[in-house]
């Protein structure tokens, strides 16, 4: 058996790290694009991969063992693939030679049922795309057909979406964290995140009256008022999370295991993150600092001070380091949003346009003209301006935009759902090859993908 | 407060190349696009360019070479039943410039072709096939195009307006 096993992938164009300039380092990824070829950077299908692997066999080699390959398929039931994944991974011994994702073992065909429901009614089924984050796509499409419809929303309802989608963001996480870690093997981190977890389904509950699929974020604002009180609970459970993150760190940071298992896995560069589509955490783990909130702000967030984790790591462990960081981020930001709160109080949270959203129950049992309205919303929808639009938010898992063409009906002709998680699965490959079989579970922990987002 | 529904287009709304052009003279896209696009739009404050299928590959590399490095989407409108009926548009990201503009082309839908962008950027590769899978765009140049979502044995492209939403009988 050849000594040098685990090296031989490295001499391969494909998964050389990246030589640029040291020392001028180009934050915005600008000029990161492009660097190498973009042949080079194809991924292979499942079809590639089984062809190809006939060809890595060496019949007249000296060591019949190290001279061939095998096909493995790794999914869609398998626990560690976060859904119906399927990985075709090709190996040589416990390497990787090739490896192909094969999905839409969850496509539901939701952007074909959204062409065939008034806009309103496509707000649940946003819910069951990205369904850590309900909130985070009823968000994307409420922006996108409010641009078509330039609704503007009051400032007490933008506060309260961002402080949803921060508590979203952490629900997100927790679940990244917990499963990632018992892939890992550390069960305990699982059962600690849960329970946070918990809490703050309690929160969407007591809003929603769900406690996953929320449809809170409606076009044009919200869908209830929040019940007294809640805000104290949100405080409460704002003040008592960061002393939490210590403690998942506490079980995480100085556990060997858990450092051997990410420090140095996955390397994914900033140039071939950006050429391959990754964003969010993923991509600020890979050293290219854009944040969707920050520099393209949407729903008021340029009034909050936050910070954006980068790390120039581009492993595992960074994508790890950054998405802990962007839990106390969002705790700041949740504070923020809470103490502007009260001096809103009295606005209200959906915006000014009878035609298009439904009156409250108090006027419309009482008022005419919010009868029929409820009447002509509800039977026939409201028409929108016929266009196209793009709304663009940073969901927990990545940059999340909607694309909505209107032709003027009550239907949306086509909506079209960009998510994080699919072209994240692209980078899949670049990350593994060469790797341990052991780490791809690792890399997809670290990529953090939910198959309902994929597969739509 | 207008009424969003009986007033529908933008007071800033601008259709046409040489309105566009005029309007936003200083839009790094428009500038380095010049020569590429036959229509453009600029709409709720999205620009919209539209040009010929045949050089969708060009445009691609004039916005990458104008700082658009980050190509976001890919995805396909039907129109059917007007010609050319598939809208192709690809959303692409500045990440220095803070802007996005929207790329489009329309293809005919007898034999609807049109140039892989997988060699500009490889995260077109799951976007095409997408496109391929579902409305049945044939994309030259990609370096394997099948079914992603739907069973390689399906019937039809399911995103199609002519494919009816509960599937054929």
């Amino acid at each position: 058996m050849p000594t040098d096993l685990l090296e031989k992938p490295e001499a391969d164009q494909r998964n050389k790290p990246m030589t640029h300039t040291p020392g001028v380092r180009d934050t915005t990824g600008t000029n990161l694009a492009g660097f190498r070829s973009a042949e080079d950077m194809l991924i292979p299908g499942v079809e590639d991969v089984v062809a190809e692997s006939t060809s890595h066999h060496h019949p007249h080699g000296s060591d019949p063992i190290s001279d061939s390959t095998m096909v493995l398929n790794m999914g869609p039931q398998h626990p560690s693939t976060h859904g119906v994944l399927r990985l075709v991974v090709e190996v040589d011994g416990e390497t990787i030679v090739s490896l192909a994702p094969d999905i839409g073992y969850l496509h539901t065909g939701i952007e074909k049922t959204c062409e065939a429901k008034f806009y309103q009614q496509v707000i649940p089924l946003t819910d069951r795309i990205d369904y850590l984050a309900p909130m985070a796509n009823n968000l994307a499409y409420a922006l996108a057909v409010e641009k078509l419809l330039e609704l503007e929303i009051p400032e007490r309802a933008q506060v309260i979406r961002v402080l949803f989608m921060e508590l979203m963001r952490i629900n997100s996480h927790l679940v990244w964290l917990g499963t990632h870690a018992m892939d890992i093997g550390a069960l305990t981190v699982f059962l600690y995140c849960f329970r946070e977890r918990e809490q703050l389904l309690r929160i969407f509950e007591a809003v929603s009256g769900q406690r996953m699929m929320t449809s809170y974020i409606r076009i044009g604002g919200l869908a209830l008022e929040p019940p007294p009180g809640l805000m104290d609970t949100i405080k409460t459970f704002l003040d008592d999370f960061p002393s939490k993150i210590a403690e998942y760190e506490g079980l995480l940071n100085n556990n060997p295991i858990w450092i051997s298992r990410l420090k140095g896995i996955g390397y994914l560069s900033g140039e071939d993150a950006i050429a391959l589509g990754v964003t969010g955490p993923p991509l600020r783990a890979s050293g290219v600092d854009f944040d969707v909130r920050r520099d393209m702000p949407y729903s008021g967030y340029e009034k909050y001070t936050f910070n954006v984790p980068v790390s120039h790591d581009c492993d595992v462990w960074a994508r790890y380091v950054v998405r802990m960081d962007e839990m106390r981020e969002s705790v700041k930001i949740c504070h923020q949003a809470l103490a502007m709160l009260p001096a809103l109080e009295g606005q209200p949270i959906v915006a000014n346009s009878p035609k298009v959203i439904l009156p409250d129950r108090e006027q419309m049992k009482t008022q005419m003209e919010s009868l029929i309205h409820h009447f002509k919303i509800v039977t026939e929808g409201f028409a929108v301006p016929a266009g196209e639009a793009t709304s663009s938010i940073e969901a927990p898992h990545g940059m999340m935009n909607y694309y909505v063409v209107s032709d003027g009906t009550a239907k949306p002709y086509r909506v079209h759902m960009r998510n994080a998680d699919f072209s994240n699965l692209q980078a899949l490959e670049t990350m593994c090859k060469g790797r341990l079989i052991a780490d791809v579970v690792a890399v997809i922990g670290s990529i953090d993908i939910v198959l309902g987002a994929i597969d739509r | 407060m207008s009424d969003p529904i009986t007033d529908p287009a933008t007071p800033q709304a601008v259709f046409g190349k040489e309105a566009v052009t005029e309007a936003l003279a200083d839009h790094v896209a428009i500038g380095a696009l010049q020569d590429l696009i036959t229509d453009a739009k600029w709409d709720r404050k999205e620009l919209t360019l539209t040009v010929a299928p045949e050089s969708i590959i060009a445009a691609a590399q004039a916005a990458k070479a104008a700082g658009y490095n980050f190509l976001e989407d890919v995805t396909a409108v039907d129109w059917y039943p007007s010609e050319p009926r598939f809208q192709i548009s690809y959303s692409i990201l500045s990440m220095g410039l803070k802007q996005r503009i929207r790329l489009v082309a329309r293809v005919h839908g007898d034999s609807p072709n049109i140039d892989s962008i997988t060699s500009v950027w490889p995260s077109a590769n799951f976007y095409e096939r997408e496109v391929f899978d579902l409305f049945g765009v044939r994309f030259a140049g990609h370096p394997r195009l099948t079914r992603i979502m739907m069973p390689d044995n399906w019937n039809g492209h399911p995103l199609r307006k002519d494919y009816p939403v509960e599937g054929y009988r």
